[in-house]
């Protein structure tokens, strides 16, 4: 038997938690509102869905933006041969100027620092090989992405150490817990090179306010390590407060250039995870050197670079996009939120994101992560829903949900929540008083055709962390 | 009111960001440098330099076009666009059933229906240049090596060695026998790797070869895989160019060798596919890897995520590589060009004095300049090379870019340019070639 390398023998690939129970539930009985109405509903993937009829109808309009019209073809032979890692000066412009816009025009991008990665996946493992050796260590805040363990860790033998952020103050990331996790790194003999922090905030929803991140721009200059913003659910924030990003602090404080980075994606902003658009902007000259030619492992595909450049160079088109897509989101989180709290279910108050911090504490037998795994499964086998536990996201409380609302159709939702509530019902009868169970008479429509409905046939089966030993390719 | 401030030391980066490993400080890039500042226009700039370093294929674009025109099914998603969102949102590491269905077959009818491949057992990601990296992470630990035959493509360098921290060793090969690869050469290379305290865990050969132009012949393709079990190795076999033979029948796949011997030995074998090649998409990255190891499959499927496919470019393929009609066509016909194309730049160079290497297959030829050489080095070599990109502006490859033993070789790409733009490149050859005899003549 020929062996293999140990980064391939081990499981630094991820998969091997028992987060992924859930998805075999999904995968051996996906919901379908006709053909599976028992089914098991995906909320476990962080997917915005939200707004395809309004890109679509752009896709229509503007056949010149794919290379096999009519209209295309002529740049069908030159887009075909370009693979410059320094990727098409217009997919730089038009990306540069969608995240100038997603930030209200608060701060410019230079297209020259754009660089491109096999979504913000390949990007956050291009930054950690470009900044940390093997066995040094980024700081990250909890709860995270599970997905960091592998994109970062994985390949490159980075360590992560987090920064426990707790309940208490709503998980704010306070000086207190950024001076213990890198006090904690130094007593394991880690030496930090970076801190990671996602804002807006996978799985919270939240943002980073001013006097945070100001604070964490003081802690990384006076520690002299890196700091990575990954802000790939940017454009998802629906509601004030408003959106500060990395780029507009540093235009506010002291602060050196060099060690700032950030990590953008069009995966959630625009709900393209298929295409693969990742990129690393960074601020000192010798990563984006360094990362442009790293970036040769995972390129976009110049057929996709020409079409985004169409796409997000539209003015009218982005800035309709951008309104429209905060609207969506906005309404299906009010609504989401709204009635789970009419059945008593409270969550983590946010302004972003596909998801919401559900706190379901109250229905734990006792606060223990076994009691989190227990009630887990009784979401995922009883009530049928594939939720994400706190647990997988390093979170240090146990008790709390990510649970995903921007991936499914408005009547997917009401079979959802109506799960809920009747599952509330029965676990508190005596705490619902009568007049808020008309959402228990919530009404499936039934006389939409079909096609109206995203089918776990035409949904990809995909976990917000693709790389789950249960997906099937279905096409 | 934004403060300057004197800049602290900046902190280190990595040691791979730091390390040359990239490999871009080769004259093989340098060439590229003078092209970009002058490149050759037919129209515009016919003084300028030649771009005759870059293996690309042009050749077939119309065939790619006219498909296009007559399938728009390919195309943005058809009318209405009703699979738009569903192609927008696969992001499943197995790819696109279709799209890995129609790539078997694609590898299959390159090597005329003579193996199946299995769609399960593709795994893709965006380009060779991922998908070799990806196995060496798989197969190789940090410190480890992999045997590579000489002469080699330079991008070998950066893509087995630098992020993954694995070392090459090479397998010297020489003109004496055609830079055939021999047992004792194998035997060599492993020898030096246990001398330096490396442990080697395979073996990559690029069939056909990159810089050679040629196929290896099954005798030596099953000298190859004996040795690899031998020593319990693995063997990676890079074929991004069999689609490029310039007949069907002078291709042999490892997969062939497999077949032949019922598949015993194959948990060790895997092999490198692209589209940028054979089918000139160089752009849409487009890389797979096919491996008979179980294991092997399930961890590089895994590893994808960081490198997946574009399922936009994956549903336009899979409509054109499932077009059967097409790819019989396509095949035949760009192997008739490729042919056509050798032929013109061989018959050109040998009416200037100039042999090359026999070749059959690949978008290059592998000329044969030592006898111009002021000394037989590596610098005679680059001194050549410098007046041949300056003054004749060619940009061709030097062989130690290549890591070739021998001094005096070049590769010289022919299929990434016009007709037209070839005969001015060999004219200026023969130019060149009958002034320096002028020269000689008069000393």
């Amino acid at each position: 038997m020929v062996a293999i390398s140990k980064i391939a023998t081990g499981n630094g690939h991820g998969e091997d938690s028992p987060y992924f129970d859930g998805w075999k539930a999904y995968e051996t009985n996906p919901f379908h509102p006709i053909d599976r109405p028992d089914g098991v509903i995906q909320m476990g993937l962080a997917e915005n869905q939200l707004c395809f009829n309004f890109i679509k109808k752009w896709v229509m309009e503007h056949p010149e933006a794919s290379l096999c019209s009519a209209e295309g073809v002529n740049k069908f032979k030159e887009t075909a041969l370009f693979q410059d890692y320094h990727g098409m000066p217009e997919f730089r412009e038009a990306v540069a100027k969608f995240m100038g816009k997603v930030r209200g025009g608060r701060v410019k991008f230079d297209p020259d620092r754009i660089v491109m990665s096999g979504g913000a996946t390949g990007a956050h493992e291009m930054v950690a090989f470009c900044l940390a050796d093997p066995g040094e260590a980024f700081l990250v805040p909890t709860p995270y992405y599970p997905g960091f363990d592998r994109d970062l860790s994985w390949r490159t033998g980075v360590e992560l150490v987090p920064v426990v952020c707790e309940s208490s103050n709503n998980f704010k990331i306070t000086r207190a817990a950024l001076e213990a996790a890198y006090e904690k790194a130094k007593e394991a003999n880690l030496r930090v090179k970076g801190l990671l922090i996602t804002n807006p905030s996978n799985p919270l929803g939240t943002i980073l306010d001013q006097d945070t991140l100001k604070g964490i721009v003081k802690f990384i200059n006076e520690k002299n390590i890196h700091l990575i913003g990954d802000e790939i659910y940017a454009a998802t924030v629906f509601m004030e407060p408003e959106f500060v990003s990395i780029s507009e602090i540093i235009e506010e404080v002291e602060c050196n250039r060099d060690l700032i980075h950030i990590v953008y994606s069009l995966s959630k902003d625009m709900g393209f995870p298929g295409f693969r658009v990742g990129i690393v902007y960074s601020y000192n000259d010798a990563v984006v050197s360094c990362a442009r030619k790293m970036s040769s492992f995972g390129l976009v595909s110049s057929q996709t670079q020409h079409l985004i450049a169409k796409m997000l160079s539209d003015d009218d088109f982005v800035d309709r996009f951008i309104v429209e897509s905060k609207e969506h989101l906005l309404k299906r989180h009010k609504y989401f939120t709204l009635s789970l709290s009419q059945v008593g279910i409270g969550s983590l108050k946010s302004n972003a994101g596909l998801f919401i911090w559900m706190d379901l504490r109250k229905l734990l037998k006792e606060k223990t992560f076994d009691a989190e795994m227990d009630l887990w499964r009784v979401i995922i086998n009883e009530v049928k829903l594939n939720v994400s536990p706190g647990s997988s996201f390093h979170c240090d409380e146990p008790g709390w949900f990510r649970v995903c609302f921007a991936n499914m159709d408005d009547n997917t939702m009401e079979v959802a929540l109506l799960r809920i509530t009747t599952f509330m019902h029965k676990h508190n009868e005596a705490m619902v008083p009568r007049k808020l169970c008309r959402r228990a008479s919530l009404k499936l429509s039934l006389s939409r055709r079909r096609d109206d409905f995203m089918s776990p046939n035409m949904m990809s089966p995909h976990s917000p962390i693709p790389q789950s030993p249960l997906i099937r390719a279905r096409t | 009111m934004v403060i300057e401030i004197e800049k602290p030391s900046s902190v280190r980066l990595s040691k791979v960001a730091i390390s040359k490993t990239h490999g871009e400080d080769s004259p093989y890039f340098a060439g590229w440098k003078a092209y970009d500042e002058n490149p050759y226009d037919e129209v515009h700039n016919q003084s300028g330099v030649i771009q005759m370093g870059l293996a690309e294929n042009q050749v077939s674009f119309d065939l790619l076009e006219k498909y296009l025109e007559e399938h728009h099914e390919a195309s943005s998603w058809g009318k209405g666009a009703p699979g738009f969102r569903e192609n927008a949102l696969f992001q499943d590491y197995h790819g696109l059933k279709s799209f890995r269905q129609a790539m078997a077959n694609f590898m299959e009818q390159i090597r005329g229906g003579k193996v199946k491949f299995d769609p399960d057992r593709i795994v893709l990601t965006a380009g060779a240049t991922a998908a070799n990296e990806l196995l060496t992470f798989i197969l190789a630990d940090p410190g480890d090596a992999l045997l590579v035959p000489t002469p080699y493509y330079p991008g070998f360098d950066r893509d087995l060695r630098w992020r993954t921290g694995v070392k090459i060793v090479p397998i010297h090969c020489n003109s004496s026998n055609n830079f055939q690869i021999t047992p004792q050469a194998l035997e060599a290379a492993y020898q030096s790797a246990e001398s330096m305290d490396l442990k080697v865990r395979g073996i990559l050969i690029t069939n056909p070869s990159n810089p050679l132009g040629s196929a290896i012949q099954s005798s030596i393709l099953n000298d190859i895989l004996d040795f690899a079990v031998h020593k319990n190795i693995h063997l990676v076999s890079d074929e991004i160019y069999s689609g490029s033979t310039f007949s069907p029948s002078e291709f042999v796949s490892i997969a062939e060798i497999l077949r032949n011997r019922n598949y015993k030995d194959a948990e060790r074998v895997h092999i490198v596919y692209s589209l940028s090649k054979d089918l000139g998409l160089p752009g849409f990255r487009v890389g797979t890897i096919y491996s008979y190891n179980d294991d092997v499959v399930t961890t590089a499927r895994r590893m994808s995520s960081f490198t997946l496919i574009s399922s936009q470019t994956q549903h336009l393929l899979a409509c054109m590589l499932s077009n059967h009609e097409f790819t019989q066509n396509y095949i035949k016909t760009n192997r008739e060009r490729l042919n056509k194309r050798y032929d013109m730049i061989i018959q050109g160079l040998k009416k200037a004095g100039i042999e090359c290497l026999k070749g059959n297959a690949g978008l290059f030829c592998w000329m044969n300049l030592s006898p111009l050489l002021n000394e037989p080095t590596r610098q005679g070599e680059l001194e050549l090379w410098n007046i041949i990109l300056n003054q004749v502006k060619l940009n061709i490859s030097p062989g130690s870019s290549c890591h070739c033993s021998e001094p005096g070789w070049f590769r010289v790409c022919f299929a990434n340019m016009s007709e037209q733009t070839l005969r001015v490149a060999l004219q200026r050859i023969h130019k060149f070639m009958e002034q320096r005899k002028v020269c000689s003549v008069n000393r």
